[in-house]
């Protein structure tokens, strides 16, 4: 029996708050799981660093992935086997594309990519493809099969179907996230009716489309999104936490660079700090590493990168002020100034974090808009577009909304033990006094 | 602090003016993929390499008032205009970006084709590839532009000259 229809003697199940159980018949997908590589994501959060606010979210991208997972294998087994725009052979890419989507996230991942201009997608792209476990299981299903699901990831693949699957405006990654992130932060927002929009998804040539019946489960489900994100991935608590991790990798990149001589040597950062990171070196990296780091360099003489790591484990985080990056950017010059006068590193404590969404959009032909729009299949078979039939996905769709915050360290500024008065007209321009 | 807005806004000026929105991001990606210093995170979409992060920054800097965007009629759609506003160059000027021949490559680039800049972008994109391959990705993902080999060339070509140019002047 070929590789890729091997089935497995008993079908696995594993246990799961989001979808009650995760259920795997295919020998690929049960191997797949069984890599070092997957196994890796256990060890790494979905959610960096929203676990300092929401003490329940720590859970992995490994819980994630099955999930993502089992969501396709339900669309691809209940929804549309025997639907004749649906081809039975592109159900296997579909699940390995689905539980492998964020096979390259590293710990931390938004401050890494920021502050060692790396790129996860990159690093999918490099499991898959490299000489890894992931690679050898996925060959076992044919020479060309690792590419096929490369491509569908990184959405280079002709198989838009199933590209819109695993990554549109209405697909199995944001289904599963909405409701896992929902379940273990412990808000109630983030809540919609799952079954009931995989019950009216279609196949069509290009893309999952809603029949229209569907329609008010999927406003839900936009509306839920917006919730989370500003209730939730957009919290300033977290977004404190993230600056101050950003800054310690600052540090210690700097620090590296400047010929630092670290107490602890930090092994696993060199080929970062190099920019020469390897698949390998990055496979190695989890948050228990990281956090390891974190606890040495609280002794490192470095008065910055000491007072960065203690506040990130001591949960000693930055407050914030909002900040309208259009009138108050002179502010900003006069503070970091300020900063400077009291000896207080504004690089490192004078931070402007911006967030934003767009909760749902469509294409504008000649706009040069990127995003797929979510299509409803009306009941002669035509197709809409979903602003032009739900008013209230119209009067969201498009309008981006921002956030602007400023960082500081609320008790270096008022600690009048030394430069007083210049902490006072720090004080003073925050409109803390 | 906003180094990243300062980036985008310095290849603005330099520019003079960049006309609808796709070139805009074609050309800042191409700057990125020759080693010029910019943060934005591209992913492939419709059009080739695409930056939500830019999408927002350029969006940002408009509402604070930096850049200036003008919807003009093209035919049957609309293109954007972005040009730097007084307040934008003021900022600038508080905010010093040193990106050495940026000026050059960028004014070469304004003076393509927003199609011809999605080619070079994609052809960019797919670095990784050998240049066959290159060319049926692109035969395949962009069938609506009906590219032909020999534009692929130019675009090959175009990318040695644009390098070149960053290196040395």
């Amino acid at each position: 029996m070929a590789y890729s229809s091997e089935k497995l003697s008993e079908e696995k199940v594993f246990k799961d708050p989001v979808h009650r159980y995760i259920h795997v018949q295919d020998r690929l997908i049960w191997d797949l799981i069984g890599t070092r590589e997957f196994q890796r994501l256990r060890r790494i959060k979905q959610l960096g660093t929203t676990y300092l606010t929401f003490h329940g979210a720590e859970h992995s991208r490994f819980n994630h992935s099955l999930g993502v997972y089992e969501i396709v294998r339900r669309i691809s087994d209940d929804v549309f086997k025997g639907r004749k725009e649906w081809n039975d052979d592109d159900r296997l890419l579909a699940l390995c594309a689905a539980l492998l989507h964020d096979l390259g996230h590293g710990p931390f991942s938004h401050s890494f990519e920021k502050v060692f201009n790396l790129d996860h997608e990159n690093f999918t792209k490099e499991i898959i493809l490299g000489d890894t476990q992931v690679n050898k299981v996925l060959q076992r299903a044919g020479e060309d099969f690792p590419r096929k699901v490369e491509e569908i990831i990184a959405k280079t693949s002709k198989n838009k179907l199933v590209v819109s699957l695993i990554s549109s405006q209405i697909d199995a990654d944001r289904m599963d996230y909405l409701q896992r992130d929902a379940y273990f932060t412990g808000v109630s927002y983030g809540h919609f009716d799952m079954e009931r929009i995989l019950r009216v998804m279609r196949p069509r040539e290009d893309q999952v489309v809603i029949k229209q019946s569907g329609m008010h489960a999927v406003e839900d489900y936009i509306m839920s999104r917006y919730q989370m994100y500003w209730q939730v991935y957009f919290h300033p608590v977290t977004r404190s936490a993230e600056v101050i991790l950003t800054k310690i990798l600052h540090r210690a990149k700097d620090l590296y660079e400047a010929n630092y001589k670290f107490k602890h040597e930090p092994i696993h950062f060199y080929s970062l700090f190099k920019g020469e990171m390897t698949v390998n070196d990055y496979i190695k990296l989890d948050e228990a590493i990281i956090l390891y780091y974190f606890q040495m360099w609280q002794e490192e003489e470095d008065d910055i990168l000491r007072d960065l790591a203690c506040r990130f484990l001591d949960r000693n985080l930055f407050k914030y002020t909002e900040f309208d990056p259009a009138k108050e950017y002179k502010k900003l010059t006069q503070l970091s100034e300020l900063f400077e006068k009291a000896g207080i590193d504004p690089e490192y404590y004078l931070v402007v974090d911006s967030s934003s969404d767009l909760p749902y959009d469509f294409y504008r032909p000649g706009e040069e808009e990127e995003r797929l729009p979510i299509h409803l299949q009306l009941k002669n078979g035509d197709i809409r577009e979903l602003s032009r039939e739900s008013s209230i996905v119209d009067a969201i769709s498009g309008k981006r909304r921002t956030d602007h915050k400023l960082y500081y360290p609320a008790n270096v500024i008022y600690d009048d033990r030394n430069h007083p008065q210049i902490k006072r007209q720090i004080r003073e321009l925050l409109e803390l006094e | 602090m906003l180094k990243d807005h300062a980036k985008i806004m310095h290849a603005i000026a330099a520019s003079n003016e960049i006309i609808g929105r796709k070139k805009l991001q074609k050309m800042i990606y191409i700057a990125k993929k020759i080693d010029y210093p910019f943060h934005e995170k591209f992913a492939f979409h419709f059009y080739g390499p695409y930056s939500e992060e830019l999408t927002l920054r350029i969006e940002e800097l408009c509402n604070m008032g930096f850049l200036n965007e003008v919807r003009e009629k093209k035919g049957g759609y609309f293109q954007y205009r972005y040009t730097l506003t007084e307040s934008g160059a003021e900022f600038l000027n508080l905010n010093e970006v040193s990106m050495p021949h940026l000026e050059d490559c960028l004014e070469h680039m304004n003076s393509q084709s927003a199609r011809f800049l999605e080619l070079v972008s994609t052809v960019l994109y797919f670095d990784n590839l050998s240049k066959e391959e290159v060319a049926e990705k692109i035969f395949t993902l962009k069938s609506k532009q009906r590219y032909t080999e020999e534009e692929i060339n130019q675009a090959y070509e175009y990318i040695t000259q644009l390098k070149h140019k960053a290196r040395t002047h």
